[in-house]
């Protein structure tokens, strides 16, 4: 799609200037006739401006898209990661689901959410945390974990590593997170989620990977234990010839 | 702690997390030196139809929990139907207690690339997409570097690798909705649209993506196809069992030594992977475990020397799910870990279905009145009755994952719910949690 001549409606004025290049090149990442596909990626993109979705950020996913804000509006409001109200420089989420809860994250969330005055999905009066407690983060073999921006910044949690890692926050510092690469703001990681990389020096690089993740493979190591016969020559039976006259594939016409 | 014994020891299977021990496999120039890419060169030297055979031959099933057989997926796809073709992978990682899918892109993205091609390959797709988790920013990050580079080297786009096919892959992040997970809600959401799922048939091999052919496979099993391209099929089975091939990454949580991530290959009992783990944590006694996140029905001690592959769970009343063993001991209580799991699966309902959307509020509420002391004998008969009006009565399974742990801790572990209920456990939430209670 490279029709520019989109008719922005006076609520999506706001956005238009600093997003419209941007979503058009996300709409381009999906077939033609299919653009519909970009409206989560241009979901996370309105909050990179706005730090949640706003009704600026509806109409214009609406616009930009050619479909009605109702059905922007179903979209926004099924999934979490799309913020009703503004949010804070940093969204810091506790495990709460059972086995981080059990081995400890339901104290973490206690008493961080006690230290910080506000409850589930609330941010701070002076504007730099939003806070909440999240569903199974993938990382159970940390548990407690708690994430900042959804970034790993606290393995193994307690509650004061946690309210020193939110002091941290609040006074201006980016610490680094026990994985992952150095925090950036909420917005800043919305522009990522929409699906732009990380351009930032060094972001990919954060070394080894954590001993948990690394168990099972380095007692395999220690002990010199291998699958035998592995010959990566083992040929491949073929019945007929790899190619038939030109492209293998259906053709697809972009 | 204890060691394992090198009889145990012989059974872990260092194959998808071998690479993970290179803290930068996530470049490609490391990766290449460490055999990839080499599978994607032998792969599109030979006819796509003989590579579903490979796979076939391979007896790889379905890494994401169902385990359906992997080559007859592929196999499902109609050839010469003038429609064009999508692979979606299935990288939704969210099953509580899962977590190998997250390391693997981390560390090792490029398998899970080269595996994409590969099977798009054979499918006969031109275009890939690779749904990721919205929280798994940092896997993202990697992944999304690593595609661009595979573009750069000519892995990818316009005439691979000379082969004269194309194929493009977008990274496509969700955004924090545990039913994408879900193959079918999964494309709904790949569309645009909210994640809900769809009846089935038709099938994804036939009406999928865009209502065109595609086939939806998880991360684990789109990254074992390079291994088993470059190693073959037998030698894929000198691993695992006769009918669950293979090598596995178990993920072990909870109250052992050594929590993290253990392949080995499938059939292998909790007692050796805690054995591997260095034991239970000292003064916890093993008391229950989820042997695939916690939409598998919970088993207990008794079932510590279950072989764990697709035939095993099933035997003993569970399923292998996604292989996320979450451990739990005699300190835990299953009735509050219970009510835990179901807060979740109500958040999580995408509420399409009446049965899932309106159970799981209403048992979450009797747990509720349970743990707050103030439960009744006809409260277990209630959940009891709720669990199995959810149970296979919804158009995916997450209303069947949520009635499971009430019904497997109800049948295993009554006495700690009358434990509450008779006043000698003493209440675990305060009478706050009850407002809104029926």
């Amino acid at each position: 799609m490279t029709d520019t001549n989109i008719d922005f409606s006076e609520a999506a004025a706001p956005l238009v200037e600093k997003l419209l290049a941007p979503a058009l090149e996300i709409i381009a990442r999906y077939p033609a006739g299919r653009e519909r596909s970009a409206l989560l990626p241009l979901l996370h993109l309105v909050q990179t401006q706005e730090g949640h979705v706003s009704p600026s950020g509806v109409a214009f996913c609406a616009d930009v898209l050619g479909i009605n804000k109702a059905q922007v509006g179903a979209v926004a409001t099924f999934y979490t990661m799309y913020k009703r109200r503004p949010t804070g420089d940093y969204l810091v989420s506790v495990c709460t689901n059972t086995l981080c809860n059990m081995m400890g994250g339901q104290r973490v969330y206690d008493e961080l959410s006690e230290h910080l005055g506000v409850g589930h999905d609330e941010t701070t009066a002076d504007g730099k945390i939003t806070f909440e407690h999240a569903e199974c983060l993938a990382a159970c073999d940390y548990a407690p974990v708690v994430t900042v921006n959804y970034d790993f910044a606290i393995d193994e949690a307690t509650p004061e590593s946690a309210i020193a890692l939110v002091e941290k926050l609040r006074n201006g510092e980016r610490p680094a997170p026990s994985r992952g690469a150095r925090l950036g703001s909420l917005k800043e990681m919305q522009h990522q989620l929409a699906g732009f990389s990380d351009e930032r020096d060094g972001a990919l690089a954060d070394g080894p990977a954590g001993t948990p993740t690394l168990r099972g493979v380095t007692l395999a190591q220690q002990h010199g234990v291998a699958v035998a016969n592995f010959n990566p020559d083992t040929p491949i039976a073929k019945t007929k010839p790899a190619r038939e006259g030109g492209n293998t594939g259906n053709e697809v016409k972009k | 702690m204890t060691q394992p014994s090198s009889e145990v020891l012989q059974k872990l299977t260092p194959v998808l997390t071998k690479r993970w021990l290179s803290p930068d496999a996530y470049k490609i120039d490391v990766y290449q030196r460490l055999d990839g890419y080499a599978a994607l060169r032998k792969a599109l030297d030979v006819h796509p139809d003989d590579l579903i055979q490979l796979v076939k031959d391979s007896g790889l099933r379905g890494r994401g929990g169902a385990g359906f057989p992997t080559g007859l997926k592929w196999g499902f796809i109609p050839q010469g139907d003038g429609k064009p073709h999508y692979l979606v992978i299935n990288a939704d990682e969210g099953e509580p207690g899962t977590c190998k899918d997250l390391p693997l892109m981390t560390y090792d993205p490029h398998s899970l690339i080269e595996g994409a091609i590969i099977a798009s390959y054979a499918i006969r797709a031109n275009q890939a997409f690779i749904y990721i988790r919205g929280e798994a920013v940092h896997a993202a990050r990697r992944l999304r570097a690593a595609v661009d580079e595979a573009y750069r080297k000519g892995f990818l786009g316009r005439n691979i690798m000379g082969s004269g096919f194309d194929l493009d892959l977008v990274v496509h992040s969700g955004a924090g909705a545990y039913i994408c997970g879900e193959e079918t809600a999964l494309l709904d959401s790949l569309e645009g649209f909210r994640g809900q799922p769809r009846l089935r048939p038709p099938f994804p091999a036939i009406a999928g993506l865009y209502a065109s052919p595609t086939v939806v496979n998880n991360v684990g099993t789109i990254a074992s196809v390079p291994y088993i391209v470059l190693g073959g099929a037998d030698w894929w089975k000198s691993m695992g069992t006769e009918k669950s091939s293979g090598p596995m990454i178990y993920s072990l949580s909870g109250r052992i030594a050594n929590p993290g991530q253990y392949e080995c290959g499938l059939g292998i009992t909790l007692r050796e992977l805690i054995e591997l783990a260095g034991g239970m944590k000292p003064g916890h006694q093993l008391k229950f475990w989820t042997p695939g996140g916690s939409s598998t029905p919970l088993l207990t001690a008794e079932h510590i020397d279950t072989p764990m592959d697709f035939e095993g769970v099933a035997a003993a009343g569970s399923l292998l799910g996604t292989t996320a063993m979450q451990i739990f001991s005699d300190q835990d209580c299953p009735v509050y870990a219970t009510w835990r799991w179901l807060e979740f699966y109500h958040h999580e309902s995408c509420g399409k279905c009446t049965p899932c959307r309106e159970g799981n509020y209403w048992m979450t509420r009797t747990y509720r009145r349970i743990l707050s002391g103030e439960g009744t004998y006809q409260d277990l008969d209630t959940l009891m009755d709720t669990a199995d009006n959810i149970f296979g009565r919804s158009f995916c399974g997450l209303g069947d994952g949520a009635a499971t742990p009430v019904m497997s801790t109800l049948n295993y572990f009554r006495q700690d719910y009358l434990d509450y209920i008779e006043g000698r456990t003493a209440p675990r939430l305060s009478s706050k949690a009850l407002v809104g209670a029926h």
